[in-house]
C-alpha cells in the first residue's frame, strides 16, 4: 500500500516542478510551494498534541528537513504519519530521522549512472515474457482493449491512432448515482448513424428519391425523432438534396437525379451521424462504488468534455495524442506513465515507475510527443554516426556529408564505433595521474635518495 | 603496458564530400584498363587491381607504401569520367536546390531583403539552440515558389525529378532533360553565402561535387579477390562494378573523341550513369538492380553499410574480441554463485598478461617453466623490448625462465581465482553479463551455480555461454567491484533480488523447515558439515529419548543475526482471516533476530525474483557478501538434504482412487450435458445475448465458462486426494515447480484447448475434424480434452492438444522478434542518458530530461522494492521489535 501512494504523489509533484523548470532552470520556488502545500495537508492528519514539547520538537525537525529538502515529500509524509502514531522520546525521534535521512541518501543514484540503458532494459526485458494476445477483456466484458506487448509498443511509438481507443467517463457527482441520467448521457455520447437506426435504406427510382425507413424500437432506444434525423441529414448533404420527413420514414430528393449520384448520396446518408460524438461507437454503463461510469469504445476527448453532465475532471482516455492536443504535454507525460504502468502491471510485470518516468520524460522533453524510434528520438539525435548505426544508414551519411556536420562524439554509439571509452559510468570521469610528479614529500625524498 | 590507457582521444569527426581535386590528390593511380590480371596472373598496371592500390596477396610488398599485407592500409585510385555523372544519393538535394535558384543568374530566388533577413536568423538560431536545418528547408520551399528571379527577372521553369537521376525542365514547349553538365554549371555558380543559406556547408562540400567528374577507386584491400580451390580467382562485387564503369567510360571517351553521333553518346552516357548509380547503391527504386552472372544481385557500397549485417551494425557497433571462450554449460550445486567452473582445456588457452615484479618473479618463472601444456603455466613471454616469445616453440623453457627479470610480461594461463565475465545471449539486461571467479575444473563444460540461472535465463538443455577475460588491471577491478554476481543480486528493474533459490532448493527448504522435520545429532552434523558451518550447535528441541533438532533450528543457524521479518509463505491457503503465528499450515513465517520462529521456508522466503522476502531483507540489512554466503551455504545444505532423503515424482503421485475418478467423470458429463443444453437454447433462439455481443459470442463465452468451471471442480476433486506428502503437490505448493493447474491436468482432466483464446473451430467446412457432424458445437467437437495426461489422450484430443500447443510455439517465435525490436529502439533512444554530477539526467549534447532521476533521485536497484526508504525498518532499528505494532 505505501508504495502506491508514494508513486502517485511523486508523479503529481513532478508535474509542478517540470512545468516551471522547462522555462527557467531555477525551479526552486515552485518545488517549495508544492512541498508546503503537501505538508499543510498532512498537518491536518497529524493529531495535534498541543503543548507537548515533543510535538513541537518534531514539527521543528520536519520543517528543517523540508526547508533543506533532505527528503522527498512522499517519504516525509509517510514518516510524519508513522511517527505521530508512536509514543517516543526526543532522542529516539531524532535517531529515527537520522536513520531515514541516511538510508534515503544511500539510495540515491550515483553520477554517471547509465539510467537510460537500465530503463530500456527494465522495460524491454519483461517484453519477452509478455503475451502477444492482442485482446483482453479488461474490466468491462463487452469492451476489448489492446493489452500486453502490442499495447506497450503502441505507447512507445506514440501512434496517432491506437488500435483500441477507449474513454472512461465519470458523471458529475450530483447525478453519479442516477441510472437514468447515466443512460441519457450515454445516449448523447454514443455515435448513432442513420444506418444504425434505419431498418431499410433503399432507392426509389420512380420518384426518384432515397427512401429511409426507421426501426421504431431502435429510434425509441436511442431517443431519436424523425425530425432530428432529417435535420442532421440536411445539414450534411446541404444543397445536394431535399429532405422530407414522414412517419417513421424519410424521403430525400436529390438535386441531381442521375442514378450514380443517387447511389453516392445514399451511401453518404447511411454514414450521417445523427447523434452522439464522432468516433465513439459504443458506450457501456457500469455501476461502480462511486456511481455510474461510462466506458466507451472509441475516443474523442474534446467532444466528450463538452457533453452536459460529464465530470470533466475525471474523464480519461487512453489515446495519448488526444490528451496532448486537449490537455497538453504535462498531462501526456502522466498519461504515458499511467498507461505503460497499467499494461505492465496487468501482465504481472514488476517494473519500477522510475524507468517509465524516464521514458515518458524523454518522449515529452521538447514539448511535443516524440516517438521512441526512427521518426522520433533516435532520428533526431545529434550524431550522424549514431543515427546511421540505428536505421536508414545511407540517408544519414549522405546528409551529414552535404551539410558538413561536425560530430562532437559525445554519445555512446559514436564512441563504441571509434573504439573509445564510452562517456558513462566509470568512463564518464577523467582521472589521469602523472607518475613522474610525486605528490607526497616523503616520496620525493625517496626518489632523490 | 598492461593497461590500455588511452592518452589520445578523437575529439570530433567532420563529414564532407571529396572534391574532384581531393580525389585526384589522394589517388595513387589512374585506372583506365577494365581488366584485372594478365595471363600470368599478375595484376595489370592501371587496371582495376593495380599493385599501387595496395596488397592482398601474402608475401608481396605494396608498391606505394612498401608494407606487407597486414600493415598496408590500401590506397585509392581514380577514374577520370568522360562525362559528369550524377551521384544517385544526392539527386533529391540537387533537385531541391535547383528549384530554389535562378536558372540564369544562379542566385537564390529571394529578394535581397529576404536573404538578409534569413542571414540574420542564421546567426541567431545557433545562439538560441535551434537548428538551422529547419531554416534552410523554409528557404528552399519559399524560393521554389518564385515565378521570376528577383535579381535578373528571368522567368523560372518547373523542374521535375524523375527517379533516380534525371531532372527535366518543364517549359511550355515541353520538357527538356538537364544533362549533368548543365546542372553542374548552375551549381558551380552558386555563391558560398547562398550555399550556406541552403543548408550546405561550402567548406565541407559544394553541391557540384556530387556531380562526379572523377570517381575514386577504393583500394584492393576493400574488395579483396578470393582464390578458389580450383585456382580460379573470384572478384569482389565492387570490382565487377568498377570494371563495368571503366569499360563504358572508355567506350564513351572513344566515341566522343571519334565524334560519334549524339544519340550514341547519350546512350553510353546513360549507361555509365546506370553503372555508377548501382555502384553506389544497388537497391535504388526505379532501376533494375545490377546482377552477378549467377543472377544474384550485387552487394555494392550502400549494401555493405546497411542493415543488420552491414558495416555499421555488425562491425562498428559490435566487434569481435579475443580472449573469449564458449562452451556448453552444466550445473554444479557445490560452487559458489560467484564462481564459474572453467574446463582446463579452456584455461590453457585463455591468458592473463602479468607483469613480472620483484615479488612474483619466482612464481612467474615457475609458470614459464611449466609451459603452455601443463595447466597452471604460461603461453607467451613478452620481454622489455616488446619481443614476444611463444613458449610452444621454446625447447628449453628453464633457460628462458632464467632470463626473466622484473618488467617482463608473462601471459599466464587462466587460473582459479581470476575474474572473468560470463555471458548468455540474448543479453536482455545487465545481469546477462556478470563477473565470476574462475575455478579450473576437469571436463569440457562451463559449470555454474544454479542461483545464477534466473538472471541469465539459462537452463542445461544444451545452452552455451560465453566467457571473456579482462586484460587490464582497471577492467579486472571494475569487474570485481561492479559486475560480480553478488553485486548484481538486486535487480534494477524492481529493486528486489533476481537471484535466488529455485526448484529443488525450494522443495528441500520446505522439507527441512516443516514442523515434522526432526534430525538426530548425526544427521545435523552431516548437514552442517556439507554447508561448511562453523560454530556451535543450539540446544536440541527434543532432549529425550534422543536429542533431536528441528529443521527450523538448522535453517536458523545460517540466517544472520538481527534479521526480523514476517510474511506469508507460498503455501499460504489465503484464509479469510489470517491466524498469523497460529496458522495451522505453518504458512506464516516469522524470523526474529535471525531465528526462524514460525513458518516454513519456501519460494516466498528465498526464491528468485521474490521481493520483500527473507533473502531480500538479508541483503538489504547485511550486504551482498553476507547474502551470498547465506545462499551458498544454505544451498549446499539443501542439496545434501534432498539427495539423502530422496525426492521424486511418479505415476503414483498423479493416480487417483477409483471413486475420485468416478466423481470427476460425473462432473465432466454434467458439464457436457450443460453445454448441450446451452447449444439447444441457442439453436431454439432462446438464448439472451450479453450486452454488446452477438448470440454466438454469448454462447461461446457461456460454454467456455461452463467447461472452465468443470475443469476447476475436477481439479479440486483431484486436489482432495493428493495430500501434502505427495511430491508433486509439495512442488506446486511451495512454488518449486509446476502449478495446481498442471497437477489437475495430469491427474484429472486436461481441459479446453484454445487457439487465439477461442475454442478450436477451424479445419474442415463447418467442423474441426471429419469425426464430427457439421455444425457440432459440443464440448468434444471443439477441443475439450476430457482425458488426463496420466490416462492419456485419444487421437482426437491429441490433435486438438497439438493445435493449442502449436499456437504457443508460434507465439513465442513472433514475440521474441517484436519485443527484441522494441528493446533495440528503446535502447538507441535512451542509451545516451546519464546522471550528471549535479543530479540531473541529460542527453549526450547536455539537454536536461529530468532534474532528478525518477523525481526523487533514487536508484531503483538501491531502493527497497521501489521505496526509497523503508521507514518501518528505520523505526524498528531504533525502537526494537517489541515497541512496534
Amino acid at each position: 500500500m505505501p508504495k502506491k501512494t508514494s508513486k502517485k504523489s511523486t508523479a503529481s509533484k513532478k508535474k509542478t516542478t517540470k512545468k516551471t523548470s522547462a522555462k527557467k532552470p531555477a525551479a526552486k520556488k515552485t518545488t517549495k510551494k508544492a512541498a508546503k502545500k503537501s505538508t499543510t495537508e498532512t498537518k491536518k492528519s497529524v493529531p495535534k498534541e498541543a503543548g507537548s514539547a515533543i510535538a513541537k520538537h518534531m514539527e521543528k525537525r520536519f520543517d528543517t528537513i523540508r526547508e533543506e529538502r533532505r527528503l522527498p515529500p512522499s517519504v516525509l509524509e509517510e514518516l510524519q504519519t508513522k511517527v505521530s502514531k508512536l509514543d517516543i522520546t526526543k532522542k529516539e525521534f531524532d535517531e529515527i530521522c537520522d536513520n531515514v535521512i541516511e538510508s534515503y541518501e544511500r539510495s540515491l543514484v550515483e553520477p554517471g549512472e547509465a539510467v537510460g540503458t537500465v530503463a530500456a532494459q527494465s522495460i524491454g526485458e519483461p517484453g519477452t515474457q509478455m503475451t502477444l494476445r492482442t485482446f483482453h477483456y479488461a474490466g468491462v466484458a463487452e469492451l476489448s482493449v489492446t493489452q500486453g506487448l502490442p499495447r506497450l509498443i503502441e505507447i512507445v511509438d506514440a501512434r496517432n491512432n491506437p488500435s483500441t481507443p477507449t474513454m472512461k467517463i465519470h458523471l458529475k457527482s450530483e447525478i453519479a448515482g442516477d441510472r437514468n441520467e447515466a443512460r441519457s448521457i450515454a445516449r448523447n455520447i454514443e455515435m448513432v448513424l442513420v444506418e444504425s437506426v434505419a431498418s431499410n435504406v433503399s432507392i426509389d427510382l420512380l420518384r426518384p428519391a432515397i427512401d429511409i425507413r426507421f426501426d421504431p424500437e431502435l429510434m425509441d432506444d436511442k431517443d431519436l425523432t424523425v425530425e432530428a434525423i432529417a435535420e442532421a441529414i440536411q445539414d450534411k448533404i446541404k444543397a445536394k438534396g431535399e429532405v422530407e420527413p414522414g412517419d417513421n420514414m424519410i424521403y430525400v430528393y436529390p438535386a441531381n437525379e442521375s442514378l450514380a449520384e443517387l447511389q453516392k448520396l445514399s451511401e453518404k446518408i447511411r454514414e450521417v451521424r445523427v447523434k452522439g460524438i464522432s468516433d465513439v461507437t459504443h458506450v457501456v454503463i457500469r455501476k461502480e462504488p462511486e456511481g455510474y461510469v461510462l466506458y466507451t469504445e472509441g475516443s474523442n476527448l474534446q467532444d466528450a468534455l463538452e457533453i452536459e453532465g460529464v465530470n470533466p475532471h475525471k474523464i480519461y482516455t487512453n489515446n495519448l495524442r488526444e490528451i496532448f492536443q486537449v490537455l497538453g504535454i504535462e498531462a501526456t507525460r502522466n498519461a504515458i506513465i499511467q498507461e505503460a504502468m497499467s499494461v505492465l502491471n496487468e501482465q504481472g510485470m514488476d517494473v519500477d515507475v522510475r524507468h517509465i518516468i524516464l521514458v515518458a520524460d524523454m518522449m515529452t522533453a521538447d514539448g511535443t510527443i516524440r516517438q521512441i524510434g526512427r521518426h522520433g528520438i533516435s532520428g533526431s539525435k545529434n550524431s550522424a554516426l549514431a543515427r546511421a548505426a540505428f536505421e536508414v544508414t545511407i540517408k544519414h551519411l549522405l546528409g551529414a556529408g552535404i551539410a558538413g556536420t561536425r560530430d562532437p562524439l559525445r554519445g555512446i554509439t559514436e564512441n563504441v564505433i571509434l573504439g573509445q571509452l564510452i562517456p558513462l559510468g566509470t568512463g564518464a570521469i577523467d582521472l589521469l595521474m602523472n607518475p613522474q610528479i610525486p605528490t607526497f614529500s616523503k616520496k620525493r625524498k625517496k626518489t632523490k635518495a | 603496458m598492461i593497461s590500455g590507457l588511452t592518452t589520445k582521444k578523437i575529439d570530433s569527426i567532420e563529414f564532407g564530400l571529396l572534391s574532384p581535386e581531393d580525389i585526384r590528390k589522394m589517388s595513387v593511380a589512374q585506372i583506365v584498363v577494365a581488366d584485372t590480371y594478365d595471363e600470368d596472373g599478375y595484376p595489370i598496371d592501371s587496371g582495376i587491381m593495380d599493385p599501387k592500390l595496395g596488397v592482398i596477396d601474402p608475401g608481396q610488398r605494396c608498391r606505394t607504401c612498401g608494407n606487407r599485407v597486414g600493415n598496408c592500409p590500401g590506397h585509392f585510385g581514380h577514374i577520370e569520367l568522360a562525362r559528369p555523372i550524377m551521384h544517385e544519393g544526392y539527386a533529391k538535394v540537387i533537385h531541391k536546390v535547383l528549384r530554389a535558384i535562378c536558372r540564369e543568374c544562379n542566385r537564390i530566388l529571394l529578394t535581397d531583403e529576404e536573404i538578409e533577413h534569413y542571414q540574420k536568423l542564421f546567426k541567431r538560431y545557433p545562439e538560441i539552440g535551434q537548428k538551422t536545418a529547419t531554416l534552410s528547408n523554409e528557404i528552399l520551399k519559399r524560393a521554389a515558389k518564385a515565378k521570376a528571379c528577383p535579381h535578373c527577372e528571368e522567368e523560372q521553369l518547373k523542374l521535375k525529378l524523375e527517379k533516380p537521376t534525371s531532372i527535366y525542365e518543364v517549359g511550355e514547349a515541353g520538357s527538356v532533360r538537364l544533362t549533368p553538365i548543365d546542372i553542374r554549371a548552375r551549381l558551380e555558380n552558386i555563391t558560398d553565402d547562398d550555399y550556406r543559406l541552403l543548408g550546405i556547408n561550402p567548406e565541407a562540400a559544394r553541391l557540384e561535387w556530387s556531380i562526379l567528374t572523377v570517381l575514386a577507386v577504393p583500394p584492393v584491400t576493400v574488395r579483396p579477390s578470393i582464390t578458389l580451390e580450383s585456382g580460379v580467382r573470384s572478384e569482389d562485387d565492387l570490382s565487377h562494378k568498377l570494371i563495368d564503369i571503366i569499360r563504358i567510360n572508355q567506350r564513351l571517351r572513344e566515341n566522343l573523341d571519334a565524334g560519334a553521333p549524339q544519340l550514341i553518346v547519350e546512350d553510353l552516357w546513360e549507361l555509365l550513369q546506370y553503372h555508377c548509380t548501382t555502384y553506389f547503391d544497388n537497391g535504388v527504386s526505379g532501376i533494375p538492380p545490377a546482377r552477378h552472372r549467377s543472377g544474384r544481385a550485387l552487394r555494392t557500397l550502400a549494401q555493405r553499410l546497411k542493415g543488420k549485417e552491414g558495416r555499421f551494425r555488425s562491425n562498428l557497433s559490435g566487434k569481435r574480441v579475443d580472449f573469449s571462450a564458449r562452451t556448453v554449460i552444466s550445473p554444479d550445486p557445490n560452487i559458489s554463485m560467484n564462481e564459474v567452473g572453467v574446463p582446463e582445456q579452456i584455461a590453457k588457452i585463455l591468458t592473463i598478461p602479468q607483469r613480472v615484479t620483484e615479488w612474483n618473479i619466482e612464481e612467474m618463472k615457475e609458470l614459464v617453466i611449466r609451459g603452455p601444456d601443463r595447466h597452471p603455466g604460461a603461453n607467451y613471454l613478452i620481454r622489455t623490448d616488446g619481443r614476444r616469445v611463444d613458449l610452444r616453440f621454446v625447447k628449453q623453457r628453464s633457460v628462458i625462465a632464467d632470463t626473466i627479470e622484473p618488467g617482463f610480461i608473462v601471459e599466464r594461463h587462466l587460473n582459479t581465482g581470476d575474474i572473468v565475465l560470463f555471458n548468455r545471449q540474448p543479453s536482455l539486461h545487465r545481469m546477462s553479463i556478470m563477473a565470476h571467479e574462475v575455478r579450473v575444473m576437469p571436463y569440457r563444460t562451463f559449470r555454474l551455480s544454479l542461483y545464477v540461472c534466473p538472471p541469465y535465463n539459462a537452463d542445461f538443455d544444451g545452452d552455451e555461454m560465453n566467457l571473456h577475460v579482462p586484460q587490464s588491471e582497471e577492467s579486472r577491478a571494475e569487474a570485481r567491484v561492479l559486475m560480480r554476481v553478488q553485486e548484481q543480486i538486486l535487480s534494477p528493474r524492481y529493486g528486489g533480488p533476481i537471484i535466488g533459490a529455485l526448484q529443488d532448493y525450494i522443495s528441500a527448504a520446505f522439507l527441512l523447515t516443516r514442523k515434522s522435520s526432526l534430525y538426530t545429532l548425526n544427521q545435523v552434523n552431516q548437514l552442517l558439515a556439507t554447508a561448511n558451518f562453523e560454530g556451535s550447535l543450539p540446544d536440541p528441541a527434543i532432549i529425550a529419548p534422543v536429542p533431536l533438532w528441528t529443521g527450523k533450528e538448522i535453517f536458523s543457524m545460517f540466517i544472520p543475526e538481527g534479521i526480523n521479518i514476517s510474511f506469508k509463505a507460498n503455501i499460504c491457503r489465503k484464509c479469510q482471516t489470517c491466524k498469523k503465528e497460529d496458522c495451522e499450515y505453518d504458512a506464516y513465517v516469522v524470523v526474529r533476530d535471525g531465528k526462524l520462529q514460525f513458518g516454513v521456508v519456501d519460494e516466498k522466503a528465498f526464491g528468485a525474483g521474490e521481493p520483500d522476502s527473507l533473502f531480500h531483507r538479508i541483503i538489504k540489512e547485511k550486504g551482498p557478501t553476507t547474502a551470498r554466503i547465506f545462499m551458498d551455504s544454505v544451498g549446499r545444505l539443501l542439496v545434501r538434504l534432498i539427495t539423502d532423503r530422496g525426492f521424486s515424482m511418479g505415476l503414483n503421485d498423479v493416480t487417483l482412487p477409483h471413486a475420485a475418478s468416478q466423481r470427476i467423470k460425473r462432473i465432466l458429463s454434467d458439464a457436457d450435458a450443460k453445454v448441450n443444453q446451452l447449444i439447444e437454447t441457442y439453436k431454439r433462439g432462446e438464448l439472451d445475448p450479453n450486452p454488446g455481443q452477438t448470440l454466438l459470442e454469448t454462447l461461446e463465452q457461456r460454454i467456455m465458462a461452463t467447461l472452465a468451471e468443470a475443469r476447476d471442480s475436477a481439479g479440486e476433486v483431484a486436489g482432495e486426494h493428493l495430500g501434502l506428502e505427495n511430491a508433486a503437490v509439495i512442488m506446486a505448493q511451495t512454488g518449486a515447480r509446476g502449478s495446481r493447474l498442471n497437477l489437475s491436468q495430469m491427474a484429472a482432466v486436461v481441459g479446453q484447448q484454445a487457439v487465439r483464446g477461442e475454442r478450436i473451430s477451424r479445419g474442415y467446412v463447418g467442423r474441426t475434424l471429419p469425426h464430427f457432424e457439421r455444425g457440432d458445437l459440443g464440448a468434444r467437437a471443439r477441443g475439450f480434452v476430457t482425458s488426463s495426461y496420466k490416462s492419456g489422450l485419444d487421437p482426437i484430443e491429441y490433435w486438438f492438444h497439438a493445435a493449442g500447443g502449436r499456437e504457443g510455439l508460434v507465439d513465442t517465435a513472433v514475440r521474441t522478434s517484436t519485443s527484441g525490436y522494441m528493446q533495440r529502439r528503446l535502447m538507441t533512444a535512451l542509451q545516451d542518458l546519464k546522471v550528471e554530477s549535479d543530479g540531473t539526467v541529460r542527453t549526450a549534447p547536455g539537454r536536461i530530461v529530468q532534474f532528478r532521476f525518477g523525481d526523487d533521485g533514487v536508484d531503483p536497484s538501491k531502493s527497497d522494492h521501489g521505496r526509497s526508504v523503508n521507514i518501518d525498518i528505520a523505526i524498528e532499528k531504533v525502537l526494537g521489535k517489541g515497541r512496534m505494532d
